[in-house]
């Protein structure tokens, strides 16, 4: 199914004409694309958005259907209506590109990212820190006397949430994934 | 089927069964085994250029004339990146080529070797796609995949990087097969869409067809459908740079070009329309001028194969996906069967007021004097050759161009060569030459400005050893003429660095080369002089010194809309804002 396949529906939009294109309200939308997984491919995608000046919020890649020789990207862009028609359209054009989904129009999808952080600290701070991270379900992957390693999964905002928590009490380093996101569903 | 065969002699095989007569290029150490195969064979020829951006110029050109896809084959480094702007121009006009080039053997690759470039790097943003190939067992099948992306879709260039290795190596050969390629372009349109397109055509009081490149791209039948829907329907029509030939200019319904030099009828029916249906063009900034004054109060049609240019720029009411053939073959089907219907009454009074903006008359002008105006020698030149049926038209970029769309009338599609979109000075020529080597017995002309023609003047060589009597008419003002008019308009009259001091004496350089040069400067001697290049058997460089401050008009100036034409010289004070002038 192509970008332009899309089945419309009360919550979804065909690529063009159902949704006010030309409104100026920007959007926040995750995209997942398809593609062949071949050299090149990811340059390909990363090259669109760059050369047409289209943003990145995140962006996640990795092969998911090994026979296939398929790869998943998950992007997380933000822009108009309109743009956001145009980036899927632009992603569809690419040869490699197999599919364009854009998950947040097409119904309802469940988004996870991870997240590892380092927090550093003593004493009462040590203790804060984990009780923080109880609430937040994150588990300890790595301790030393002055140091935890959190790794922490969630909805982008909920890692913010914990990030601005853990900022204060010694948070020293943190690496995310980005976003993985797939629709809800039996298909 | 499968045969074991060298890398090297696999690509020759692919294109042989893929088709191709024709290959343009220049050899150099990394393509040298794929040299070596031409050498060894007869069914393709293979035109020498003298500069790598020729070869994809003149590939251009061929696959413009022919239909065809256009091949080139180049070296590594140098090699490549010479190509570059011949992909970006044929990318932007959505051309189909399949170009070849060498590169350093795979064991090399990162090293910086000689002539080492990372080409599918460097050219993966002005290709429709590209591939390195790095293993025989890989090549045959990415030379026809590469073949059927180019021509199938949208159009576009694409590249094989091949490295040395690969092409001295030898695996079995795959001839083409029925494409088990993911690549299907939807070529079909939905016929929701077609439906209200044919409900619109059959209320519109004042309707406009607004036609493009994507009409020839879609093949001879796409033309035919439309002048039968146009011819049926008694609804006027107008073109893109790119589209000329789609409807005949000689039409009832025809009433020239549109856009920033565009006719003022064009400007002031697209400006005034209530039905704008859009077919195979992309409402490129030079059509729609000022986007919010764009066609305020028309109901858009868009049928185009490519779905990322649906709503891009102008907000589509009806939007058709499809390849245009195939579409306007559903549309006269439809149209057909609910009984070709039409408002006549409303396009009556369509067309008088379409004949009302004709009487102004916004190409003319007045040749006196001593000095040849271009406008005439354009004019002449087409007097002179328009009875012609074999008649194929190249241009360069600039005032020349536009007169040329202006006062040129084409009768088919696939006769009118131009750089559209990416407006690469340097196109014409080659071009001319790509096109001759299709059409060998046919009249090539490369309408040109002397500065444009420059750009790529070594292809003069090429001409000459091919034998390929393309003519080199060339309207010799001694400015850049295009850049000296914006700096009248919008610089103060600055001249910043857009007139020519050391011009060559070109018809020395014609005899040089071994060419015929003509020179003429009177326009009594204009009509004996085109006459002696026409009948010249042979490549002429026709020198023609005309009035060197022409401005072209009629013209949108930037930041204004449709119905803002500037007419001539007398309105052209103050009228470009501050704004406007950051627009090209």
């Amino acid at each position: 199914m192509s970008a332009l396949n899309i089945k419309k529906g009360s919550t979804s939009h065909s690529a063009y004409n159902l949704r006010p294109t030309f409104s100026d309200t920007e959007e926040r939308h995750t995209l997942a694309v398809l593609v062949e997984n071949e050299p090149g491919v990811l340059a390909r995608v990363i090259g669109l958005f760059s050369g047409r000046g289209y943003n990145i919020e995140s962006l996640t890649v990795a092969e998911v259907d090994h026979t296939g020789h398929l790869s998943r990207i998950t992007i997380v862009t933000t822009g108009t209506p309109q743009v956001i028609n145009q980036i899927t359209a632009q992603l569809g054009r690419i040869v490699p590109v197999h599919e364009v989904h854009d998950l947040t129009v097409e119904g309802h999808s469940v988004e996870r990212e991870l997240a590892l952080f380092k927090v550093s600290g003593k004493g009462e701070d040590r203790v804060e820190a984990l009780r923080l991270a109880d609430v937040f379900r994150a588990r300890v992957v790595d301790s030393t006397l002055e140091s935890f390693v959190f790794e922490i999964t969630g909805t982008p905002e909920k890692i913010d949430a914990f990030a601005d928590l853990m900022r204060p009490i010694g948070l020293v380093e943190m690496a995310r994934t980005g976003v993985a996101a797939l629709a809800r569903g039996a298909k | 089927m499968s045969a074991q065969m060298t890398g090297a002699k696999m690509v020759v095989q692919a294109l042989i069964d893929q088709g191709v007569d024709t290959v343009f290029g220049y050899p150099g150490g990394a393509v040298l085994p794929i040299y070596d195969e031409v050498f060894q064979q007869n069914s393709i020829r293979h035109v020498l250029v003298r500069h790598e951006q020729g070869a994809i110029h003149a590939a251009e050109g061929y696959a413009r004339a022919t239909g065809k896809v256009g091949v080139a084959l180049v070296t590594s480094g140098p090699g490549a990146t010479n190509a570059v702007t011949g992909l970006t121009d044929a990318l932007m006009d959505s051309i189909p080529l399949v170009v070849f080039s060498g590169q350093v053997p795979t064991f090399m690759i990162g090293s910086d070797a000689f002539q080492e470039a990372d080409t599918v790097g460097i050219t993966r943003p002005c290709t429709k796609h590209n591939w390195l190939v790095k293993d025989t067992e890989k090549l045959s099948n990415t030379i026809h995949e590469a073949f059927h992306v180019a021509a199938s879709g949208r159009p576009g260039p694409v590249l094989v990087d091949i490295p040395k290795d690969v092409q001295f190596a030898a695996a079995d050969y795959t001839a083409p097969r029925a494409m088990t390629s993911h690549y299907r372009p939807q070529v079909k349109g939905d016929i929701e869409g077609i439906t209200d397109l044919v409900k619109a055509i059959e209320t519109a009081k004042k309707p406009i067809f607004y036609t493009g490149g994507g009409v020839i791209n879609s093949g001879p039948a796409a033309s035919q459908l439309l002048r039968e829907l146009v011819d049926g329907t008694g609804f006027p029509i107008t073109s893109t740079l790119m589209g000329l030939g789609a409807y005949p200019a000689s039409g009832d319904n025809w009433l020239g070009m549109l856009g920033m030099h565009g006719l003022y009828e064009s400007n002031m029916a697209m400006h005034d329309c209530d039905l704008m249906i859009n077919i195979g063009a992309r409402f490129d900034d030079r059509i729609t001028g000022r986007i919010d004054a764009f066609s305020p109060n028309s109901k858009k049609v868009h049928i185009d194969v490519d779905p990322s240019s649906i709503n891009k720029v102008i907000r589509t009411d009806i939007a058709i996906v499809g390849d245009v053939a195939h579409v306007l073959e559903d549309v006269l089907k439809v149209w057909k069967s609910r009984g070709r219907k039409t408002d006549r009454a409303g396009l009556d009074e369509w067309w008088a007021q379409i004949a009302d903006w004709k009487t102004v008359n916004c190409l003319a002008y007045t040749q006196e004097g001593k000095t040849i105006r271009p406008q005439y020698a354009v004019e002449r030149l087409e007097a002179l050759t328009k009875h012609r049926k074999d008649r194929f038209i190249s241009t360069e970029v600039g005032q020349h161009q536009m007169w040329a769309a202006q006062y040129m009338g084409f009768d088919d599609p696939n006769r009118w060569m131009t750089s559209g979109g990416l407006g690469t000075m340097g196109y014409g020529f080659p071009a001319s030459i790509g096109v001759q080597m299709g059409h060998p017995d046919a009249l090539v002309i490369n309408v040109a400005g002397e500065a444009s023609w420059l750009m790529n003047m070594q292809e003069l060589g090429t001409a000459v050893q091919y034998r390929l009597p393309v003519k080199q008419f060339i309207l010799n003002n001694e400015r850049l003429g295009m850049v000296r008019q914006w700096q009248e308009l919008l610089h103060g009259e600055r001249y910043s660095s857009s007139w020519s001091e050391a011009l060559p004496d070109f018809v020395k350089l014609a005899e040089a080369f071994g060419a015929k040069g003509i020179c003429v400067s009177d326009p009594d001697d204009l009509d004996d002089a085109i006459m002696e290049m026409l009948d010249h058997d042979g490549p002429v460089i026709f020198d023609c010194l005309v009035e060197k401050h022409e401005n072209c008009f009629p013209m949108i100036p930037s930041g204004k809309a449709h119905n803002e034409m500037l007419l001539g010289e007398a309105e052209t004070q103050g009228v470009i804002d501050s704004k406007g002038s950051v627009l090209v």
